[in-house]
């Protein structure tokens, strides 16, 4: 499991590849307070190849949101299976985040 | 449970990074027990490792001495995860604030024992052998 980024256009793509828990979550916010520091200001963290995520990775979610916004900054996240889906909706987090079903409305949102 | 089978019984080192693996053990299983697949995708691999992700961090304090056992029965009715860890114990009843209301959202933390409570039938916890949170999912 781990996290790849790339840019499109304006935008840093993350891919999580597998799951985002307790034990790679820090990795996750590190890599994307990175490219917050080199004056990055949007992000999509697409979870296409993830299965489930944990209480600290959701939480990992809202704190990076928290920063990004603080730098004047969006994060928007794209590609949740029914079961994240659903992880989203119980925990109220669908209200926090702008959701895309696919990458691509996702980068066209921004 | 007259007709309970242990489906399986493993214990891991106080690392996180052993939680995957028994997740992939614990949704095999379900699957092999005819459990509704979403039940499995969802319920058990979020509960579960939100149970052992506890007794790894604040159960055994990740002191690499201690270990997580983590153990399933199945019967017609139910299928119950044991995780037992070498720590004293926490207050399930205790009061806590509500991770989805409006002021809470943007808080960090405080919403592994909701995911547990919100995705099985029944969770407890008592002390045998150590301290242990019972995940209980029925079948229907």
């Amino acid at each position: 499991m781990s996290f790849s980024i790339s840019k499109q256009g304006e935008v840093v793509v993350v891919d999580v590849e597998g799951q985002l828990i307790v034990g790679n979550r820090q990795e996750l916010k590190q890599k994307v307070l990175d490219e917050l520091e080199k004056g990055e200001k949007k992000f999509l963290i697409d979870f296409s190849q993830t299965g489930y995520i944990d209480s600290s990775g959701l939480g990992v979610l809202v704190s990076l949101s928290k920063k990004i916004r603080e730098q004047g900054g969006e994060l928007r996240l794209a590609n949740l299976n029914d079961d994240l889906q659903t992880l989203f909706e119980l925990t109220k987090l669908d209200t926090l985040f702008q959701i895309s079903d696919t990458r691509e409305r996702a980068l066209e949102s921004f | 449970m007259s007709d309970a089978k242990v489906a399986f019984d493993v214990e891991i080192p106080s690392d996180v990074k052993y939680i995957e693996g028994v997740i992939e053990l614990a949704t095999r299983k379900c699957r092999e027990l005819s459990i509704p697949p979403r039940k499995c995708s969802l319920n058990v691999r979020v509960a579960l490792a939100e149970a052992i992700s506890n007794a790894i961090i604040r159960g055994n304090g990740e002191a690499a001495q201690k270990h997580v056992r983590v153990r399933a029965v199945a019967s017609d009715k139910a299928v119950v995860f044991d995780v037992t860890d070498e720590g004293e114990g926490f207050d399930l009843h205790a009061a806590r604030p509500d991770p989805t209301a409006p002021e809470n959202l943007m808080l960090e933390d405080g919403r592994g024992l909701f995911l547990m409570e919100r995705l099985m039938d029944r969770v407890e916890r008592f002390h045998s052998d150590g301290n242990v949170v019972r995940l209980t999912l029925n079948r229907e």
